[in-house]
C-alpha cells in the first residue's frame, strides 16, 4: 500500500504522518460518517418499494414537504437580499459600530438553535415585544408559516453574508472606477459590473442557507406552531414517527431528507469548485 | 479615489438600512433572552440556575462538550494534515465528506445513530445482548455530538495551511527533525488560533445541540437531559423564566464565541498590519 502510493500520484512523499493521519480520517470518516448512514439502508430494505412510496407520499407527509420547502425558498431570498445589503454595508462603508455589527452577523451560529427557538416565539407571540406591534396590524407571524421562515431565516443569515464579504473584499477599486467613469449611474453599475462578480459567491451563500433551513429543528418547532398539514415541518414528522416507534416511516421520510440535503450539498460544492477553478485559472 | 455608492445620501441609507435591520432580527433577540430570564428580578434567576435538574443538566452538558472537543480536535487536526500536506486519489471526496454533517439535519443525524446503535439496530441488538446501553444514555449524546461538530476543527484549519503551504515543515524535514518535533515546532504555531477558534466552535455547537440530541437522549430529568432539552422542558410547562434563565446561560457561551472571535481576528488584523 505504502509502495503504490506514491507512484499513484507521481509525487514521493517528503513529509510524514501520511499514514497516520490516513488511517484516522478513514477510520473517523467511515465510522462516524458513513457506518450510521447505512442503518437507514438497514431498515427501508425491508418494505417493498410500494410501501416505501406510500409513506414519503402521505398527504400529511407531502404537507410537510410544501411548508418546508415554501419556508426555506422565501428564507433563503430574504436572506440573499439582506446578507448582500449586510455583506457591502461591512466591506465598504466605516462607521462607529461597524465591529459590533460585524461580530453580531455570528450570533444565529453561536447561539444554540432551541434558544433561538424559544426567544422567537416568546417575541412574536401575542404578548411579546413584536407581536404586539405586529398583530394590531393583521400580521400573525408565531405559530404560522411566516414564523417557520422567520426561524430558517434567522438561523441561516451567516451564510450568506460570510460567503459574499470576502469575495467583494478582493473586488479591486478600478472595478468601480471603470464603471463610474463611462458615466453609469450607482445602480447601473452596482448592477452590470459588481453583481457579476458577486452572483457566484451569493448563490453558493444562499444554496447552503436553504441547505440548512431545510434540515432546521430546534429553532423552529418552537414557533411553528406544528398543525398538521398547515405547519409542520418535514424534520418534525421523522420526529413524530419516532414518538410513535414507526421507525420504518421515520426512515424512509429521513431517506428523502437525506437525499436531497446531500444531493445539493454535493451540486453547491461542484458550483463552487467551478467557480473557484475560473477565478484562479484552473487551479482548484 | 470613486467608489460605487459613495454619495452621502446612499451611503448613509444603506447603513441605517443595515443597522436597523440586524438590530431587528439579530440584537433584539439577544436582549429578549436576558430580560426574560431576569423579568422576575435576579434572585429568581439564580434560584432557576441553582435548581436541582438545571444544575444535572448543565453538568451533563459539560461533561459531554469535554469529551467531544478532544474527539474532534485529534480528528480535525490529521485530516486537515492529510488533505494540505499530501496528494492523493481521493482527496476532494474526502473534503466533501467532512461537510456531511453540515448537510444533514440534526433529526437525521440523531435517528441514523438511534438505528444503528438502538435496540433494534444490528450493532445495537449484539450491545443490547451484552448488557450495553448506548442510546437514551450518555454515550448516544456522546456520539451524535461528536457526529455534528466534527467539521469545525478541520474547517478551519484546512484553509489556513492550505494558504501557508508544506514549505516551513519540509525545511526542518531536511534538517532531520521527527514528526512529533515537526508538528510541535513547526505546525503547530503557525495554526495554534485557528485551532483555537475551532475548538471555540465545536464548543458552541456540542453546547447548544438540540435536534439530534433530542432524538437519541429520552431526556430523563436529572439524567439524560443537556441544558437545551432542559430549558425546552421548563418552556412546555410554561415555567417561561426558568426556561429563559437556562437560555441565558447558553446565549452567555455564545457571546463568549462572538467576542473570541472578534478578538482573534483583531489579532490578526493587528500581526499584518
Amino acid at each position: 500500500m505504502s509502495l503504490a502510493l506514491p507512484r499513484l500520484t507521481g509525487r514521493r512523499r517528503v513529509l510524514p504522518g501520511f499514514g497516520l493521519s490516513l488511517g484516522i480520517s478513514l477510520m473517523f470518516v467511515s465510522l462516524v460518517l458513513l457506518l450510521p448512514m447505512t442503518s437507514l439502508v438497514g431498515q427501508l430494505s425491508g418494505i417493498s418499494l410500494a410501501e416505501y412510496w406510500a409513506i414519503i407520499s402521505d398527504g400529511r407527509v407531502v404537507a410537510s414537504y410544501t411548508v418546508t420547502i415554501g419556508a426555506a425558498a422565501l428564507a433563503a431570498l430574504v436572506n440573499a437580499a439582506f446578507g448582500l445589503l449586510l455583506a457591502w454595508v461591512l466591506v465598504r462603508y466605516e462607521f462607529p459600530g461597524k465591529r459590533l455589527l460585524d461580530a453580531l452577523m455570528d450570533l444565529p451560529f453561536a447561539l444554540p438553535t432551541a434558544v433561538a427557538g424559544i426567544t422567537l416565539a416568546t417575541l412574536y407571540a401575542g404578548s411579546g415585544w413584536m407581536g404586539r406591534l405586529l398583530e394590531p396590524l393583521g400580521l400573525q407571524v408565531a405559530y404560522t408559516w411566516v414564523g417557520i421562515a422567520l426561524a430558517m431565516a434567522f438561523t441561516s443569515i451567516p451564510f450568506v453574508v460570510r460567503t459574499v464579504q470576502p469575495v467583494l473584499e478582493d473586488l479591486p477599486q478600478e472595478v468601480d472606477e471603470a464603471a463610474l467613469t463611462l458615466g453609469a449611474s450607482d445602480a447601473t453599475a452596482f448592477r452590470r459590473v459588481i453583481l457579476p462578480h458577486l452572483w457566484p459567491a451569493l448563490v453558493t451563500g444562499t444554496g447552503l442557507a436553504f441547505v440548512r433551513s431545510l434540515g432546521e429543528f430546534g429553532a423552529i418547532i418552537f414557533i411553528a406552531g406544528n398543525m398538521p398539514y398547515e405547519t409542520e415541518i418535514t424534520a418534525l414528522m421523522i420526529f413524530v414517527k419516532l414518538q410513535e416507534y414507526d421507525y420504518v416511516g421515520a426512515s424512509a421520510i429521513a431517506s428523502v431528507v437525506l437525499m436531497v440535503s446531500l444531493a445539493l450539498l454535493l451540486a453547491i460544492n461542484i458550483w463552487q469548485g467551478h467557480f473557484i477553478k475560473r477565478l484562479h485559472g484552473g487551479r482548484g | 479615489m470613486q467608489r460605487i455608492g459613495d454619495a452621502p445620501a446612499v451611503r448613509r441609507g444603506l447603513i441605517g438600512a443595515a443597522v436597523a435591520l440586524s438590530a431587528l432580527f439579530l440584537l433584539l433577540p439577544l436582549v429578549a433572552i436576558f430580560a426574560q430570564a431576569f423579568a422576575q428580578g435576579v434572585g429568581v434567576f439564580w434560584a432557576n440556575v441553582s435548581d436541582h435538574y438545571t444544575l444535572a443538566a448543565i453538568g451533563l452538558t459539560l461533561f459531554i462538550t469535554v469529551l467531544t472537543i478532544p474527539v474532534c480536535l485529534v480528528f480535525g487536526v490529521a485530516l486537515a494534515w492529510l488533505v494540505t500536506r499530501f496528494s492523493f486519489p481521493g482527496r476532494r471526496l474526502l473534503q466533501t465528506l467532512i461537510d456531511i454533517p453540515f448537510a444533514v439535519s440534526p433529526v437525521v443525524a440523531g435517528l441514523i445513530y438511534l438505528l444503528l446503535y438502538g435496540r433494534n439496530g444490528w450493532i445495537g441488538g449484539w450491545l443490547d445482548a451484552q448488557d450495553i446501553q448506548l442510546m437514551f444514555a450518555w454515550p448516544g449524546i456522546l456520539m451524535v455530538t461528536i457526529f455534528v461538530t466534527c467539521p469545525f476543527v478541520a474547517r478551519e484549519l484546512i484553509p489556513l495551511m492550505q494558504a501557508q503551504g508544506s514549505r516551513e515543515e519540509e525545511a526542518a524535514v531536511t534538517l532531520g527533525a521527527s514528526g512529533g518535533t515537526i508538528f510541535r515546532r513547526v505546525t503547530l504555531p503557525n495554526i495554534r488560533w485557528a485551532l483555537l477558534y475551532g475548538v471555540i466552535l465545536t464548543n458552541a455547537r456540542a453546547v447548544g445541540e438540540f435536534g439530534a440530541v433530542s432524538v437519541v437522549s429520552g431526556a430523563i430529568r436529572g439524567q439524560t437531559n443537556t441544558l437545551p432539552l432542559h430549558l425546552e422542558q421548563l418552556y412546555q410547562d410554561y415555567n417561561t423564566v426558568g426556561a429563559f434563565a437556562s437560555a441565558a446561560l447558553l446565549a452567555l457561551i455564545a457571546l463568549f464565541t462572538l467576542a473570541a472571535k472578534a478578538g482573534l481576528e483583531w489579532r490578526a488584523a493587528r500581526r499584518e498590519a
